[in-house]
Formats: C-alpha cells, sequence, structure tokens
C-alpha cells in the first residue's frame, strides 16, 4: 500500500474553499476542529472539543433537519472508530444533503500518536494495528458512495464528493502525520450552539 | 376509571410528542416503546431513526437542535450507561434534551442480569444533571411527559422521564424450561 502524502490542513482549506451560508460544517475533537478553525472560523461550523464518537450522529440530525442544506462532518480516524454504528445509522436514512470525511492518520494524534487501528498490522512495536479499513467499513454499513483517497490528483473529486455530490457520501482521505500549531475556536459550547443557530435559523 | 375506554398511555406519549412539535424520534427498541414506536412511524410528521448504541441519539438530537427541530430520545434503563460521557453534551451545548425511559430491573423483574443498570439508572442521570421524573401510574404518564416535554423545550433543560416497570406491567416470557 502506498504511503500517504496528503496534508491535511491544505486539503481541508481546498474542501472549504468559498464556503457560503449552505455550508454546515462540524469537525471531530482534537486536529479536525482546529483543521476547519485555521481554514477559517465561521458561524456555520460546529467545532467539537470533547464528545467523542459524536460527529456522524450530529451531522446526521442536523442533515434530516435542514434537508436544503450541505452537512460536511469533517473527524479523525480514531473518533469515527468510537461510533461505527453510527455509519449504519446514516444509512437507514440516506440523507442526500450529507458528506463525511474522514482524515485517516492512523494515529491518536492528540495523545501522543498512538497507533490507531487503522495503522497497518505487524508494523513494530509502537506503530501496529489491525489494518482497518473505514471506507470498506462505511460500504458494508450501507453507504453505497465509498472512496479513498490518497494522491493529490484525487483532491478535485473529493472537494465535489464533500460539497455536492448526492449523499450520503463517505470519503475516506489518508494523509501524513505532522506536528501542526493548534488553531483555536472558541470553546464555549454553549456559545458555539447559539452563533451556530443565529447563522442558521436567525435565533439562538 | 374503565380500562378498556380510557385512553392508552402509550397513545397518549404520542399525542404529547406531536403537542410539542417533536419531528425526530430515536430509539433503541424495547418492548415498552414498542407501540410509541410503531405510532411514531407512521406518522408523516415524526422522522424515526434506529440506533446502533443509545449515545448516538444525544448527539444526534444536539444535530437536530443545532437544525432548528425538537427530537426525543426513547431507550431501556440498560441503555442509560451508554450514553454517559455524551450526556454531558447537554449540559456543554445547553440544549433542550428530552428522553423517555421504560424501566427494567425492580418492580417485580425476573432477569437479574438487568438490576444493576436498572437501579443505578436514576443515580447516573443525577450525576450528569438530567432532571429525573417518574410516573407509575397509567393516569399520570400525559400529564407528566407534557411536564417534562415542557421543563426540556421552554426551560431549556436535559430531562428524563423515567415509565416504571410498575406501570409497563412485569415482562413475563412464559413457562420456561430452565436447563
Amino acid at each position: 500500500m502506498s504511503k500517504a502524502t496528503l496534508q491535511r490542513r491544505p486539503l481541508v482549506k481546498k474542501i472549504l474553499g468559498g464556503a457560503d451560508d449552505d455550508l454546515l460544517v462540524i469537525a471531530g475533537l482534537g486536529s479536525s476542529n482546529w483543521d476547519i478553525t485555521e481554514a477559517g472560523d465561521r458561524p456555520l461550523n460546529m467545532p467539537l472539543w470533547g464528545a467523542m464518537g459524536a460527529p456522524v450522529s450530529m451531522g446526521l440530525g442536523l442533515a434530516l433537519a435542514q434537508p436544503a442544506k450541505r452537512v460536511l462532518v469533517i473527524t479523525g480516524d480514531a473518533d469515527l472508530m468510537m461510533s461505527l454504528g453510527s455509519l449504519a445509522t446514516v444509512a437507514t436514512q440516506q440523507p442526500e444533503n450529507l458528506a463525511i470525511v474522514v482524515l485517516d492518520n492512523e494515529k491518536f494524534g492528540e495523545t501522543g500518536n498512538q497507533a490507531s487501528h487503522t495503522s497497518p498490522r505487524n508494523n513494530g512495536p509502537t506503530d501496529s494495528g489491525a489494518g482497518a479499513d473505514l471506507a470498506m467499513i462505511a460500504k458494508g454499513c450501507g453507504i453505497a458512495d465509498v472512496g479513498t483517497v490518497r494522491d493529490a490528483s484525487e483532491v478535485p473529486e473529493l472537494v465535489k464528493a464533500a460539497r455536492t455530490t448526492k449523499g450520503p457520501v463517505f470519503r475516506l482521505v489518508k494523509v501524513i502525520v505532522e506536528k501542526l500549531e493548534f488553531v483555536m475556536p472558541p470553546q464555549d459550547g454553549a456559545h458555539l450552539k447559539d452563533r451556530f443557530r443565529q447563522a442558521l435559523l436567525g435565533r439562538p | 376509571m374503565n380500562a378498556e375506554t380510557s385512553a392508552d398511555w402509550r397513545d397518549e406519549i404520542f399525542e404529547v410528542l406531536q403537542t410539542h412539535d417533536i419531528k425526530q424520534v430515536y430509539h433503541v427498541p424495547d418492548a415498552g416503546h414498542s407501540r410509541l414506536i410503531e405510532h411514531c412511524q407512521r406518522s408523516n410528521s415524526i422522522r424515526v431513526v434506529p440506533l446502533t448504541t443509545e449515545e448516538e441519539g444525544i448527539a444526534l438530537a444536539a444535530g437536530a437542535w443545532l437544525g432548528g427541530q425538537r427530537s426525543a430520545l426513547l431507550m431501556q434503563s440498560s441503555g442509560v450507561g451508554n450514553t454517559i460521557n455524551m450526556m454531558g453534551l447537554t449540559k456543554t451545548l445547553r440544549f433542550p434534551f428530552l428522553t423517555l425511559i421504560t424501566m427494567r430491573g425492580e418492580w417485580g423483574e425476573f432477569n437479574s442480569w438487568q438490576f444493576p443498570m436498572g437501579q443505578g439508572t436514576p443515580k447516573v442521570l443525577e450525576a450528569m444533571g438530567v432532571l429525573v421524573y417518574s410516573v407509575d401510574k397509567a393516569s399520570e404518564v400525559k400529564a407528566t411527559v407534557d411536564a417534562a416535554a415542557r421543563a426540556a423545550f421552554n426551560g431549556g433543560q436535559s430531562v428524563a422521564v423515567l415509565l416504571r416497570q410498575k406501570l409497563i406491567g412485569i415482562k413475563d416470557f412464559g413457562k420456561k424450561t430452565s436447563k
């Protein structure tokens, strides 16, 4: 299997490029949160600081409530691994406006880069996982439009899948392990929720 | 009151959910909720989402609220333990949350495996800052669920209604052969 080449920050910036009021974004805790914030903090971003395992379900609830808006969930491999069943729940509802992009660095990145379950097997004493394939899992859960992105040439299709392709869409993106600056949005959850609702609904 | 002519409490819960404009209902199925789930599934105004684990329901409820919709989570007491960390989301985001919980492991329970979480359920909910309402009389179900929905959606609280085993009835699998 080829090594990952993509860097998460420029990639997320491309995915979110030209985001307007029709794009609602939920990011998982840790790196994905800092990634979308570096691309530009906005009221219609819901960056999570905790609640590991929540983003896909939260995205589904939002997508069902707002069928005319595009809902994009951006999260990491370990976050999704905690809530694999949520993929099957998404598939029961088949939301046409929901896209899920998983940035897979094969690590628990926030806690010292321990190998996650998506790391290869037999990869040395500190870097071995299960070789778990989240795209295959998503497919097996009943999400038909699934893909894995490893190379810069595939990024334009990824952006399209995230932003406009009829959902539910799932893309696994293999990204390199990097030490990056923390770029933090507001932390107060009630504030994040209120500003999101104010921007979307005109009331907190 | 004549049981034949009075409204069934499960039908009354459905009415209350409609009155309060609940648009999404999540559940891990339970026998005690089955009639209510079927009502919701037949309704044109409620989206029913089956879950793989109860904690999904908390995150779904948060997403629905972000999008301007009210929701309710139906689960059994054994599922409450699965939600503990995620239940913190209701406090962190401060969004209205309503859950209706059918109790096991108390009144006349036959299955010893149901007792630990059944007995722990009220304490766990209270520990996570969820208001706990409890009802064991059919005649009080409608008013209790209505009050809980008001506290949640008007008062901005996280509220659980415990539908006690005394209300639901003792689960009985009939004659069984033990081996």
